[in-house]
């Protein structure tokens, strides 16, 4: 059973790949080539901001899944992409002209916040980075000092409240509760809610919802990735390993953060608004019950986590809204006791060899290999079997 | 120098709210390493329970109604402990030792309280106690038998699916009775009529203190009072703070450790229920009550740290005097008068209101946490935590 040499290690490593590979593409060409055509449009708008919200839902699993980091945050970054690409849409107007609402306000210039984002690519860099950067700040404020566990996870959902307060508050700055809407502006010259147009923020979605899903795969995978695990299975450990903790988690909670923000982006162009109620705090914990469902420390998880649970929410809240608070709030506790690791870690644990040994691929899973294969062994077992 | 006083009071009145609400949040959290998310929907119970023995003081008539206060406090206090001790035995107890799941587990708990509150009809809970009978009744009959341990999963699965069917189905088919199937608060806000003791104030200071704030101010006393007696005193307070050092030690040493947890949850979810009668005397009490006092309240145990009354008192009355002061605009106003320069005084006017005093009191947090990480008073000795 173990006597496996390097070559076929390597072998089904290949395989194994090969396969993963064919169904990334697979399913890339029915999400963005297929379902596009099929489903009517304003199905397609909500599949698009399911997978905006499977990129968000990535960014979680990087740092809950494998660092051992539950963020109940996440809303500030994915407020902060969503924010930056929606003022770039709202200035998209003749030269000397500001934003209508700042007319209620009595405001007449153009606030300096504002001034970058008349360029489309200083506006991309800016939803990436920008919540990146303020990511990386929390983190590092919080894990310098050794702050972890349920301590990091209050501060985060703190810091939330305390965006969102800002954010209201802000009316001269950004329209405080009002939000900004994106879907009266035009992006490139179309109107954002044209269907042409939502059909590229669709296409777009999937493919950086592949590319995302690649660069953490590749995170996770190396050196890198086994740090991460070695940080959420024992901190203490890997300081006394050589190894300084607090870097590592301040860069994997920026990149997280920076996920966040695409996300927020991409959400915000398929919903038209975005306004402070973004950050609520239930909306952030949520993000964690997607990973937590689909099964953290699995990447694919945290996509299948989301979809399936935004799909119930869509379907269940339409027809009996009251119910839904109830299946959720059942949701949390049942994950949580019954089904630590998911969907997908309950299919690799009991669903997968179950259904292999349905179908007798897999010889039973013997406690003792030696005793099987050993022909005496075999023989007694067979004479004194015999004899009863 | 009146207008300093005045904020300082309001910011102790502030402070006292805040206090009560943590004090049992502390508690559980120094004693279980827990935090308890819908330790604010515990408080939003005591503030419903409070309205319900209002309504029913009413029906007595005039000289009754002015002492409903004091029957709501108990009554408060075991209705939060009561769903504390479910909470507890029913899903943080499978969760011990993985604090980030129990996190979660609490927030579904607390939306599921939430909804609860809003659409609890005598239908309701007339289908849960059949589910419960159903359930738990059929539990009772399978454990009776010799060989329970090998069928327990197989009866959950049994009974689970099968008592959930037909309560839901007993819902469904009464659910065309109005009688039985009006909600009894809906989602609308309710109000508490404080008594008439409570209402108006005096000028005793120079600015109107009302009553309301003062009994509350007394009511934290009172509690923190019992708390300390309860801790330091008696010989379940001892078992506590011995689980809380050490709870490996104290196991060993006899010391039933289950029965602490269950005790202590109880506890602190029954100081919430408090909190939530003193809520209910500054305004309208309504389903998302909770959710406004909760991040403040854990804020309160950040800075206070674990295991000791005296940090959280400090942090309470810490953050609820600067939120105001902030907040009121007292302190710029007071800048003012000291003739502070130009861009201070613009720095404080900027944060002076209540939302952008929550941003300030956050940075200042995040910068207290720099200095003392632990909080006030960190625990020490070999087993805490690095």
């Amino acid at each position: 059973m173990n006597s496996e040499t390097g070559i076929q290690t390597k072998k089904r490593k290949r395989k194994n790949k090969v396969i993963e590979t064919s169904v990334i593409i697979a399913l890339f060409i029915i999400l963005a080539v297929i379902l596009p055509v099929v489903i009517p449009a304003f199905r397609l708008r909500l599949v698009g901001r399911f997978l905006s919200l499977a990129i968000v839902a990535l960014g979680i699993d990087l740092i809950w899944g494998y660092t051992g980091l539950l963020s109940l945050g996440h809303g500030i970054f994915f407020a902060l992409g969503g924010y930056a690409l929606a003022m770039h849409l709202n200035l998209q107007i003749p030269e000397g002209k500001i934003p209508e609402f700042f007319t209620l306000y009595g405001v007449e210039k153009l606030p300096w916040i504002w001034q970058p984002f008349y360029s489309f690519p200083v506006t991309i860099l800016a939803l990436i980075i920008i919540p990146g950067i303020v990511a990386g700040l929390i983190g590092y404020l919080v894990f310098r000092n050794r702050i972890k566990g349920v301590y990091f996870s209050i501060l985060t959902q703190a810091a939330l409240l305390v965006f969102y307060n800002f954010f209201n508050g802000q009316q001269e700055l950004i329209n405080g509760t009002n939000g900004l809407k994106t879907d009266t502006e035009k992006i490139f010259g179309v109107l954002a809610s044209s269907p042409n147009a939502q059909r590229g923020f669709y296409v777009t979605t999937v493919i950086l919802l592949g590319l995302v899903y690649l660069l953490c795969r590749w995170l996770t995978s190396g050196r890198f990735g086994r740090l991460l695990m070695a940080i959420r299975d024992d901190e203490t450990r890997v300081r006394f390993s050589g190894y300084n903790p607090t870097g590592y988690k301040v860069l994997v909670f920026g990149i997280s953060g920076a996920i966040a923000g695409i996300a927020g982006a991409l959400y915000t162009v398929q919903t038209g608004i975005i306004n402070p109620s973004i950050m609520q705090v239930a909306f952030s914990i949520e993000m964690v019950i997607w990973v937590a469902v689909g099964g953290r420390g699995t990447l694919i998880g945290a996509i299948l986590g989301t979809m399936l649970v935004r799909l119930a929410q869509t379907s269940l809240s339409e027809s009996f809204p009251e119910i839904w608070l109830f299946f959720q709030g059942a949701l949390f506790l049942t994950v949580v006791t019954v089904l630590p690791d998911g969907i997908v870690g309950w299919f690799k644990d009991y669903g997968s060899p179950k259904l292999r040994s349905l179908i007798r691929r897999d010889q039973p899973l013997v406690t003792y290999p030696s005793l099987v294969e050993d022909p005496e062994v075999q023989q007694e077992r067979d004479e004194i079997g015999g004899r009863r | 120098m009146s207008t300093l006083l005045e904020g300082l009071f309001n910011g102790i009145s502030i402070g006292s709210v805040l206090l009560i609400a943590a004090l049992g949040l502390a508690i559980i959290f120094g004693l279980m390493g827990v935090i308890n998310l819908a330790h604010g929907e515990l408080i939003m119970l005591g503030a419903y329970s409070t309205f319900v023995v209002q309504n029913i003081f009413k029906l007595f008539g005039d000289p009754w109604f002015d002492f409903y206060i004091i029957v709501a406090i108990p009554v408060a206090f075991v209705v939060s402990a009561a769903v504390g001790i479910i909470l507890e035995r029913g899903a943080i107890r499978f969760l011990y030792g993985r604090p980030l799941e129990t996190l979660l587990a609490t927030w579904g708990v607390s939306l599921i309280l939430q909804q609860f509150v809003r659409s609890v009809s005598w239908l309701l809970v007339i289908s849960l106690g059949i589910f419960c009978l159903l359930f738990f009744g059929g539990m009772q009959l399978v454990k009776s038998r010799t060989d329970w341990q090998r069928v327990k999963t197989k009866a959950i699965a049994l009974l689970l699916p099968l008592g959930a069917a037909i309560a839901i189905a007993f819902y469904f088919l009464l659910s065309k009775n109005s009688a039985l199937s009006t909600p009894w608060f809906s989602s609308r806000n309710v109000d508490v009529t404080a008594p008439a003791w409570l209402r108006g104030g005096t000028d005793a200071l120079g600015f109107q203190i009302p009553y309301a704030r003062l009994f509350i101010i007394g009511l934290t006393l009172l509690c923190l009072l019992g708390v300390y007696w309860f801790l330091q005193r008696s010989t379940w307070g001892l078992k506590i703070r011995s689980v809380t050092q050490n709870r490996t030690m104290s196991s060993c040493l006899g010391i039933p450790t289950a029965k602490v947890d269950a005790l202590t949850f109880a506890l602190g979810s029954g100081l919430a229920g408090i909190a939530g009668c003193a809520v209910s005397l500054l305004g309208s009490v309504g389903p998302n009550t909770g959710q406004n006092y909760i991040i403040d309240t854990f804020m309160v145990v950040v800075v206070g740290g674990v295991g000791n009354l005296l940090g959280a008192i400090l942090a309470a009355m810490g953050i609820g005097i600067l939120s105001y002061l902030i907040g009121s605009g007292t302190l710029a106003l007071v800048l003012t008068n000291l003739k502070a320069p130009q861009s201070l005084l613009d720095f404080f006017f900027f944060f002076a209101s209540s939302s952008m005093a929550k941003v300030m009191v956050f940075a200042l947090i995040i910068i207290f946490l720099q200095i003392k990480p632990a909080g006030l008073f960190p625990q020490k000795g070999r087993t805490a935590e690095l």
